[in-house]
């Protein structure tokens, strides 16, 4: 079986601007890929792609099998979207709205309830959606993207907007779906968010895509150092690390915090000199780089000696 | 065609929330209303029958007032979804872009049915109810008349979503149907008798005029209903030129059926290639 969807070599240029450059990328099932990138860096575009709301310059695009932009529409019956900043019209309440979009898709209208009971709108779902507060507005966007349980599900920043008290309710339905198999495209700012669901990472820049991998792989191929926080034991000075591991970098958080940047295969060397005997160490504490630290190193890569993309 | 007709449910439904069809409705009735009973006054009680006169009235006043509202209502109905972001979603959905667009158009004639029938209908029934005599021949004239005014707000429905295609925001497309409704109601018929002054039947001579009229379908419209019976078009006085046109009655419902295909046609054309 094919993959849910396949993007082989897309361009899209809008006049002058080139909004995305020979991008390639499968999405298999049941994964949770996290798209990641500055405002501009192509996510929404790449979205709208696969949906067919706009046509590649080049290369060819694969929604279930059909061509968005010119096959047959029916497949969109297994396909959730939401937009960014996603709008409805006022003066339908909510479970007239969510009851219209389950009619296009020819969902069940007991489902629709379901869904608005399971974003916790079922207390709002007679009033007027022009009365709803912005968070209220995203999670019936929510509700609606996962009408008639599609097997793809596109979400175009997700979190933002989404009340607090909300978002592990989010990440729960989520992790859901990816256990029922459904493929997941989210693009967010909230990289630490995304880190601990994120099968994938695909890093956007300016068009082009620039890293795409699991996490550990992005992490490894970054060779970004692995940071150690040390606590000295009382009365111990911070100054006694640098006679205990000789050669590391070292940042002094305050008189008795320091940290220790080595790189990740030195990282069981450094730990075992600062935990030796008569040390003074009283904790240690391993930083993994995260992905937003994953994520600034690629962009510095792929924008070169000129530094960070403006 | 079950998508057509949601999306045409879901139209009516919104102009009946949103008041749409109340205030069009309301203004239809108060102008015919006022028309009925006001506009009698002159020719008072005597010959033809007074629905006779309510019709010429009625169409004048469609003439200018229809192509408005049925602008006013399309000419936001694909550029104003695409800036308030609703139809990126909408089109996310398992239905086609044409599905959408012939959606909206039975929606929107549906309101204008609703409207126009509700509205001018007041007219009838009131000069029913003060006990006017009203001839059997006058009722179909006018239920023709209504029926004729809304194929014209059906043209300038298919018009207003060309416009609407086609424009880059909905100012834009507010500025073009503004002008368009100028062009087709005032300056094209006043051009026109500009150059029959001043030709003097040299060039444009009656087979090129009705030509012309057909090039426009509020004069296709005045045509028809202005020309129709022999009462009204006395009244009218449209009689000479009632005389003198070569269109039937079917000719010029063919021609304003043209003039809805085929903006339409084009309007769903452009639309299915735009980008959203």
């Amino acid at each position: 079986m094919t993959a849910p969807a396949e993007i082989k070599g897309v361009s899209k240029r809008f006049g002058r601007v080139e909004a995305l450059r020979d991008v390639s990328l499968v999405l298999p099932a049941g994964e949770l890929v996290a798209l990641v990138g500055h405002n501009g860096a192509g996510k929404t575009t790449m979205m709208k792609l696969m949906l067919g709301l706009i046509r590649p310059t080049a290369g060819t695009i694969r929604l279930l099998g059909e061509n968005p932009a010119g096959g047959d529409f029916a497949v969109r019956r297994q396909l959730g979207y939401l937009p960014e900043n996603v709008s409805f019209n006022g003066v339908m309440t909510g479970r007239e709205t969510l009851a219209f979009y389950a009619r296009l898709k020819r969902a069940p209208a007991g489902s629709a309830l379901e869904l608005l009971d399971r974003v916790g709108l079922t207390a709002a779902a007679g009033r007027r959606v022009a009365t709803y507060s912005k968070g209220m507005r995203q999670r019936l966007g929510l509700a609606q993207a996962l009408l008639g349980a599609p097997r793809v599900v596109l979400l175009d920043e997700p979190t933002t907007g989404l009340d607090p008290e909300f978002r592990q309710t989010f990440y729960d339905i989520m992790l859901d779906l990816r256990a029922g198999g459904t493929t997941l495209l989210m693009s967010s700012h909230a990289l630490t968010e995304l880190e601990e669901c994120a099968d994938r990472v695909v890093i956007m820049n300016q068009g082009i895509m620039v890293a795409n991998g699991t996490l550990a792989e992005l992490r490894r191929k970054a060779q970004l150092p692995s940071r150690i926080v040390v606590t000295m034991a009382d009365g111990i000075p911070a100054e006694r690390v640098d006679s205990l591991a000789p050669g590391v970098a070292i940042r002094r958080i305050n008189g008795h915090r320091v940290e220790l940047i080595c790189p990740d295969e030195d990282k069981i060397a450094v730990i075992r000199q600062v935990t030796a005997e008569n040390a003074g160490v009283a904790d240690l504490e391993m930083v993994p780089p995260g992905l937003d630290e994953v994520y600034a190193h690629f962009l510095r890569l792929h924008n070169g000696p000129r530094g960070e993309a403006s | 065609m079950t998508n057509v007709l949601i999306i045409a449910g879901r139209e009516v439904r919104l102009a009946l929330r949103n008041r749409w069809v109340l205030a069009t409705t309301l203004l239809l009735a108060a102008l015919a209303l006022s028309l009925t009973f006001l506009g009698s006054a002159p020719t008072g009680r005597v010959g033809a029958g007074v629905l006779d006169v309510v019709i010429v009235s009625l169409s004048s006043l469609t003439i200018f007032l229809i192509p408005l509202i049925a602008l006013l209502i399309a000419h936001d109905a694909i550029v104003g979804e695409i800036e308030r972001g609703t139809l990126a979603l909408l089109l996310s959905y398992p239905i086609g872009r044409w599905q959408v667009m012939t959606g909206k158009f039975l929606g929107h004639v549906a309101i204008l049915v609703i409207a126009t029938s509700l509205g001018y209908g007041a007219a009838a029934g009131a000069l029913a109810l003060t006990g006017s005599e009203m001839l059997r021949h006058s009722l179909v004239a006018f239920a023709v008349m209504v029926g004729s005014s809304i194929l014209l707000g059906a043209v300038f429905i298919a018009i207003g979503y060309l416009i609407s295609a086609l424009a880059r925001d909905r100012a834009g497309a507010a500025g073009i149907a503004i002008g368009v409704w100028l062009m087709l109601v005032l300056v094209y018929d006043m051009t026109l008798l500009g150059i029959l002054v001043v030709d003097q039947g040299r060039t444009v001579t009656a087979g090129v005029l009705d030509a012309l009229l057909l090039l426009n379908p509020t004069d296709v419209y005045r045509l028809f209903n202005l020309t129709g019976s022999a009462n009204v078009s006395q009244f009218a006085g449209m009689a000479g030129l009632a005389g003198t046109t070569a269109w039937s009655a079917p000719v010029l419902i063919a021609a304003l059926a043209l003039w809805i295909v085929v903006p339409l046609v084009l309007a769903t054309a452009v639309f299915a290639r735009r980008e959203i």
